[in-house]
């Protein structure tokens, strides 16, 4: 039992009885990062911080809402103004649902743009997606709780979906809702999945995310496996440790991010009616229905997927086929190298392309629809659609012109601006002697 | 690299894409929650001529007067007409079945009349201005049940209620092309003969840009509060930066 490297102390006795230094060291300190991270890599631990506060704000939103269609609205209110602090809570939270999509939609395009999805992540991949897919189900779940006019139809809408499947569509939709329409029974069912079932959901699958992530190891913008070049002692000569290195970068990420959040939080909590919708601010009234209903700007995309298809059950279909052929990501892919620095121009175009359209989806999606829109939202379909299609013909009939990937990695990620512009060292500015010495 | 970075930049704001204004032309109301003397006034006005059948149920007595700067003693004297207490909601008496019977309408809670009327994108102030022009813009109309009409809300079931200040504005048609019967006339303006009621107009667009102003606080009473409060909260995360960032710098210059 005595050995140099256990430890000792309280420290001690624990690791005697459960793994907390050696979880620490494979998780954290020993855990290698590749060292080229660029801005994209900071999403993944901002997505993170912002599930953290997603719960605790939830927490203490908790104790004082009331899930019933009588009081919800009022007890909303009532965390507005005569709970201490409670605006602060109850806008961190909103304001944090949206900043927990921006991150996520960031850290998937991250994805797209350096292949990180490709083997062996595929495993990584299909988990990210159904935290996302989680993540969408508890955002809907979370927006009907306010119980405004927005809340109400928006939860109608989306449930009404559920009508246009085949033969057990209309018995399927009552039975989500618990009533013929969203009531009462809706809200209390919606709010159980919303803080308690879907969060649990969201909290396992992000340990097995990050457990996926140091079984295969972190890609980078290079794209390039850092394992193939490694030391005398086994530890690859590209990779730094993620602790410190990369929890102190991360921190830098943290607050940059914080300063941002709070600009929105203190200066415009409702982000001009995109995070909290002017209609809201009108209790659920289920005898008016709105000239006008459209989802969180988060799901416009898919919205306006849905919207453009002429028959409701397509429509549908089409929906869910938005979202499910990104789990097919891994297999549609068979390019030669991962990363977008090395790979073929018809790729670049591709991706911008689809960018575009998800971008232009969903600014229609959050507007009423006119013949022009809907002309524009196919086309935008078509090219989001395209881009899967695109990239399985460019790649599996091998069409791409790849660049020759670098043997190891490449720092200076941010080469566009110019060096004239690039921020000082500060500190210790000293010339690094290892310039001139002898490799 | 720089496009996808403009196209970060894009995602970012995606309010700030296409912000038509479908608004007639809406007056500007200026409000100014600084204004103590104004929020009084507009909190005075609002008890005095809209209370009796608009409530503000999500605000209490004693919060208007913590934040107004009035004394309990003083709002429940001048400011509780009816059995409240201090600490109750602004509510009114009015059942809502006899609303529904004298006023074929149960007249809106005002608390978040503002925020609800706010525009999506660059009109988000737009609520306050929406308020304002629909109080200045009662037009006679002899042909509705209160004898007004309004050009923000047409066809509104609620009369004209200070017209004993503003008194009666006429409307302005625009110029009829070919058809000249009433009928097709379409009312772009309202124009207050002088004289018309007991105040002057710069006077009644004052109180009216009171009672604006004095919404504009009800609908969330902390926001002065918040945006005082960003101030230290920016600071510390810059300065927290700053140190966050030269501890990275150290930490980082072994690595190459």
């Amino acid at each position: 039992m005595s050995d140099d490297s256990k430890t000792r102390g309280l420290l001690g006795w624990i690791d005697a009885r459960f793994p907390f230094t050696k979880l620490w060291e494979e998780h954290a300190a020993k855990y290698y990062a590749p060292k080229n991270f660029n801005f994209w890599y900071y999403f993944g631990s901002l997505a993170i911080f912002v599930l953290v506060l997603q719960v605790l704000t939830g927490i203490w939103l908790t104790m004082y809402y009331k899930p019933s269609a009588e009081h919800a609205f009022a007890s909303v209110e009532y965390i507005m103004r005569d709970v201490q602090w409670g605006w602060l809570i109850r806008y961190l939270h909103s304001t944090g649902a949206s900043a927990f999509f921006i991150v996520i939609y960031l850290h998937m395009f991250r994805g797209l743009l350096y292949g990180s999805y490709r083997k062996p992540r595929e495993l990584l991949w299909l988990v990210g997606m159904m935290i996302y897919a989680i993540l969408m189900a508890e955002a809907f779940f979370g927006y009907l709780l306010p119980w405004g006019q927005m809340s109400y139809w928006g939860a109608q809408v989306i449930t009404s979906l559920f009508g246009a499947v085949p033969a057990i569509g209309e018995k399927l939709m009552i039975w989500i809702r618990g009533d013929y329409t969203i009531s009462d029974v809706t809200l209390n069912r919606f709010f159980a999945l919303h803080v308690a079932a879907m969060p649990l959901l969201i909290v396992l699958l992000v340990v097995v995310h990050l457990i996926a992530l140091h079984e295969v190891g972190s890609n980078n913008p290079d794209g390039i496996d850092i394992k193939r070049h490694k030391d005398a002692n086994d530890l690859p000569l590209d990779g730094i440790p993620f602790h410190p290195y990369y929890t102190v970068k991360d921190m830098v990420g943290v607050t940059v991010f914080l300063i941002v959040f709070a600009l929105v939080v203190f200066y415009s909590p409702s982000m001009l009616g995109l995070f909290l919708e002017p209609e809201n601010f009108e209790p659920a009234n289920p005898l008016k229905t709105p000239e006008h209903i459209a989802p969180v700007w988060y799901f416009t995309p898919f919205y306006s997927i849905l919207r453009c298809v002429p028959d409701k059950l397509w429509g549908v279909v089409a929906l869910g086929a938005s979202i499910f052929v990104l789990f097919l990501l891994p297999w549609l892919d068979r390019g030669k190298v991962r990363s977008v620095r090395y790979r073929g121009r018809g790729f670049k175009i591709a991706l911008a392309l689809f960018v575009i359209a998800v971008l232009v989806l969903g600014h229609l999606g959050a507007k009423p629809p006119t013949p022009g829109r809907n002309l524009v939202a196919r086309i935008c379909a078509v090219l989001y659609f395209g881009y899967f299609a695109f990239l399985w013909i460019y790649t599996f009939f091998d069409l791409e012109k790849t660049k020759l990937e670098p043997e190891r990695v490449t720092t200076g990620s941010v080469k566009w601006i110019p060096k004239s512009i690039q921020w000082p060292r500060f500190g210790k500015t000293k010339r690094e002697p290892e310039r001139v010495s002898p490799k | 690299m720089k496009k996808l970075a403009c196209l970060l930049v894009i995602l970012m704001v995606p309010g700030l894409a296409g912000a038509v204004d479908e608004d007639f032309g809406l007056m500007d109301v200026r409000t100014d929650l600084s204004d103590k003397a104004s929020l009084q006034r507009g909190a005075k006005y609002f008890v005095n001529y809209c209370l009796g059948c608009h409530s503000l149920k999500y605000l209490r007595y004693q919060r208007l007067g913590q934040d107004l700067d009035l004394p309990d003693e003083l709002v429940e004297k001048y400011l509780i007409w009816d059995d409240s207490k201090i600490s109750s909601p602004m509510t009114n008496a009015m059942r809502p079945k006899d609303a529904d019977n004298w006023l074929g309408g149960v007249p809106m809670d005002l608390t978040l009349a503002i925020r609800r009327h706010s525009g999506g994108g660059l009109r988000i102030g737009r609520g306050a201005d929406w308020v304002y022009t629909y109080l200045n813009t009662f037009y006679r109309d002899d042909k509705t049940p209160t004898g007004v009409n309004n050009l923000v809300i047409p066809n509104a079931s609620m009369p004209h209620v200070l017209w004993r200040l503003q008194g009666v504005p006429e409307p302005v048609y625009a110029l009829a092309e070919g058809d000249r019967s009433a009928k097709q006339r379409k009312v772009i303006g309202v124009k207050m003969p002088e004289g018309g009621g007991a105040l002057s107009q710069a006077e009644y667009q004052q109180m009216t840009r009171d009672i604006v102003n004095f919404l504009v606080y009800a609908s969330e009473p902390i926001q002065s509060a918040r945006k005082a409060l960003g101030l230290p909260v920016l600071l510390f995360l810059v300065v927290f930066l700053a140190i966050i960032y030269l501890l990275k710098q150290e930490y980082w210059k072994d690595v190459h």
